[in-house]
């Protein structure tokens, strides 16, 4: 009796499951976020729930990276690159119901820009000199310098358009324009949204889109394997995936992100101030055996501070080729024979706590020991990122073409260039593509001939999804699952 | 009488007072600063002062500290720094399913484990003795994780009765929510139900020696008799102390098997505090948890007098 109980409550579950498996979509993801204001946290997280599914921005990134209209239907520049002027859509309401016009976007540029801002990435917005509201359907903003890629600015989730109606409780109750609007979060558990029925564009085709947080990565498999989740999104345990291939119920899609991972070398400390010894380290490491043995293959060697699939990108893998022997030579050149000691501290992520054993055997071999740490990322940021105490460090940086860090002579790595600098600058000034193009191949060969860091690989990002699920993007340009364009197919 | 309730509760009250402060000032120590830690890797650092005085952790910690404390007298355990909620709110939401989570499998475990330990102790040194006691060093033995994965496996991926994990709600049901907390409840019960059977057992096994017990036969109870009406009641104490025992510990231990199944109880609401640096969501929840067992400390105090009234006359 009991059991029959049970099994027809169990035959209700999947009953009820199937029936919403048409409209609705379970996403599991690894981490949840803090809270759920994209404008005032660096968690990829409230990213990768929100962004273009509750909340747009002026434009917004396209599958493959690229810069689309979003909010702003069209723009105009001035001559002088200093002048933009949005033409906004018609008829965009907030979910609350309010108006989204000229107002809205000026109030939001100017609250993330302000000084008691906490916008995570302000640096997004440090060319505004002024945002001004022509009509309800215009907005007029100034730069201080032409900012070449402003536009692309504007799509970062930083950047969204929020309402000052909504602000207050936008950390718990987010109100947006986008597709989907907010529904129900259960802390530690999962974010619901539904449909937004009163959108502007075309409308999503999924009602509900529930987001799941499952940390541990035996959990994540075993979610997966019992169907509970329909999508993992940045599958934690690459080395489950053979499994997923080929079972036929679900599809396995590895994506490039913007994740360059590099081994990050402090600059300013000794030996790693002479370049000779920044050459050996980058020679002795073998990219390949650490893809594969910590990456399970997964990945893409880099031989610089850029992504590859990007049109612009140089393959300069060459230039720091395995050689352990031409590693050595440059030690005893650099007047380390017997090589030396210095610390690899590692943050929590998979790619940094593997890769670190590999890299460290790959040093020790051509004479240099490294005395390893594991930290929490509270910590990495602490004593790594803003105390610089560290040898050498390994991280992926995720902000997609950020590549504008080595002109930060007080970034953690401690890069300091003058030509470098100024190539930066003119490249943040030019408009013209072509141009650009060629300052952005410069950028990235000064910084591989002078072996700032140890260029490792692209991190790549393993989706899980079920058989007959599309629109998944499988390519992360920014840390957003868009599900505007996803549905089932039967 | 009395005054045994009166001295266990001042000393309940000296252990909140050190343990809030301990709390706090390990809590303070750990490196690590919350605004950084959310603002990321690309923030500036007036960005990262503009949030430290949103969050109020630009004041002092002595500050802080008797913020917090006169806060947590009234109820009000203050605001997390990174769901920027109530943090009496979030306890409560979590408590809902580690509370009853910790009292299922604390009641499987005395389901389990006074049959089982009743028996091997009533048949002392047979073969059923050496069977039941084998199985429950094994239960001791097995960690449970690896069970509940184990049970995962069967129940949730193979036979699929159960989901993997996660928890929809109490208001999905009553059913629904009990079903959700059925495998995690089983692997928190099962080494908890060993343990306290091996407990029961030699604690039977001591008093079946004892003079009283020899008197109540030769007053001519039957074995079964004896057993029901002296034994158990004497062996009670150090049952109780597991119990006592047990139950704090599966109210903030329960951490790595609500891992497993991605259950947002109590236990992982710490962890992530820890990793995400909301101190004041740790320290807080930290400070529940001490209250909770200092509190199970003291029922386990009065319970002992109830079971033996040579206590009542002691104190």
């Amino acid at each position: 009796m009991k059991f029959k109980a049970l099994t027809s409550a169990a035959a209700l579950v999947v009953l009820a499951g199937t029936a919403q498996a048409d409209t609705g979509l379970i996403v599991g993801l690894q981490l949840e976020p803090p809270h759920l204001d994209p404008t005032s946290a660096a968690a990829g997280a409230i990213d990768q729930v929100l962004y273009s599914n509750v909340f747009e921005g002026l434009t917004r990134f396209g599958p493959d990276g690229s810069v689309n209209p979003g909010l702003a239907a069209s723009w105009d520049i001035s001559e002088d690159g200093l002048r933009y002027t949005f033409n906004l859509r018609e008829g965009v309401a907030f979910h609350d119901g309010t108006a989204m016009d000229a107002e809205d976007v000026v109030f939001s540029l100017d609250r993330a820009r302000a000084e008691d801002s906490t916008n995570a990435q302000k640096a997004l917005f440090a060319e505004i000199e002024g945002v001004e509201a022509v009509d309800p359907t215009t907005v007029r903003v100034t730069l201080s310098t032409a900012n070449g890629s402003f536009l692309f600015n504007m799509a970062w989730g930083d950047a969204v358009i929020v309402a000052s109606e909504s602000i207050e409780n936008i950390k718990t109750n987010p109100v947006g324009t986008g597709a989907f609007k907010f529904s129900n979060w259960v802390q530690g558990d999962q974010i619901e949204l539904v449909r937004n029925e009163d959108y502007w564009g075309t409308p999503a085709n999924l009602e509900t889109a529930t987001f799941k947080f499952i940390s541990d990565p035996t959990a994540a498999f075993a979610a997966m394997m019992a169907e509970d989740v329909d999508v993992f999104y940045s599958y934690p345990a690459p080395e489950n995936l053979p499994q997923f291939e080929a079972d036929a119920r679900f599809e396995v899609l590895v994506g490039s992100s913007e994740g360059e991972t590099i081994l990050a070398i402090n600059n300013l400390m000794e030996p790693f101030t002479d370049v000779r010894v920044r050459k050996a380290v980058a020679h002795a490491i073998d990219r390949q055996a650490i893809i594969d043995g910590a990456m399970f293959g997964l990945g893409t060697p880099i031989g610089t501070h850029f992504a590859p699939h990007n049109p612009d990108y140089v393959d300069l893998t060459s230039n720091s080729q395995y050689d352990p022997e031409l590693a050595k030579s440059l030690l005893t050149e650099a007047g380390y024979p017997d090589g030396f000691t210095t610390t690899l501290k590692l943050p929590p992520p998979s790619y940094a706590r593997r890769g670190g054993e590999i890299i460290a055997s790959q040093l020790r071999a051509v004479g240099i020991q490294t005395e390893i740490s594991n930290l929490e990322w509270a910590q990495w940021l602490e004593q790594v990122f803003r105390g610089k105490d560290f040898g050498l460090t390994i991280v992926s940086h995720t902000e997609p073409f950020d590549i504008g860090i080595y002109a930060r002579p007080e970034y953690y790595f401690q890069y300091d260039n003058a030509d470098f600098q100024s190539l930066i600058k003119d490249l943040t000034a030019e408009t013209d593509p072509a141009k650009r193009s060629e300052l952005i191949a410069m950028a990235q060969t000064i910084i591989s001939n002078d072996y700032v860091n140890g260029y490792l690989f692209q991190l790549a990002v393993p989706t899980v999804v079920k058989a007959g699920i599309q629109g998944i993007w499988s390519d992360a340009p920014t840390q957003a699952i868009d599900l505007t364009a996803v549905s089932w197919s039967n | 009488m009395a005054r045994y309730i009166l001295t266990r509760l001042l000393s309940l009250l000296i252990s909140l007072t050190v343990a809030s402060a301990v709390i706090f000032a390990l809590i303070e120590i750990i490196p690590g600063d919350p605004a950084a830690f959310m603002l990321g890797i690309n923030a500036q650092d007036d960005t990262i002062a503009a949030l430290r005085a949103e969050l109020g952790l630009d004041t002092s910690p002595l500050e802080r500290y008797f913020g917090w404390v006169s806060g947590m007298v009234t109820g009000d355990f203050g605001t997390s720094y990174t769901y920027r909620t109530p943090i009496s709110e979030m306890i409560a939401e979590r408590l809902w399913i580690s509370l009853p989570l910790a009292l299922i499998a604390l009641a499987l475990s005395t389901l389990i484990a006074f049959p089982v330990g009743i028996l091997a102790a009533s048949k002392r040194g047979s073969l059923t003795d050496t069977i039941v006691m084998g199985f429950t060093q094994l239960g001791v033995a097995i960690p449970n994780f690896w069970f509940a994965m184990l049970m995962v496996l069967v129940f949730a991926i193979n036979l699929r009765w159960f989901s993997a994990g996660g928890f929809p709600g109490w208001d999905e049901g009553l059913f629904t929510g009990l079903k959700a907390l059925t495998l995690p409840a089983i692997s928190l019960a099962l080494p908890q139900a060993s343990i306290l059977a091996r407990v029961m057992r030699s604690a039977l096994v001591d008093t079946l020696d004892e003079d009283f017990m020899r008197t109540a036969r030769a007053k001519g109870l039957n074995r079964r008799q004896a057993i029901q009406r002296h034994a158990l009641r004497n062996a009670m104490i150090p049952v109780l102390t597991i119990i006592g025992l047990q139950f704090s510990f599966l109210l903030a231990g329960a951490i790595i098997i609500e891992n497993v199944f991605f259950l947002p109880g109590l236990g992982r609401l710490v962890f992530q505090a820890i990793s995400q640096r909301d101190l004041i969501v740790v320290e807080s929840v930290v400070m529940l948890l001490v209250f909770a067992v200092i509190v199970v400390n003291f029922a386990v105090d009065i319970a002992y007098v109830l079971v033996d009234p040579r206590l009542r006359r002691q104190g």
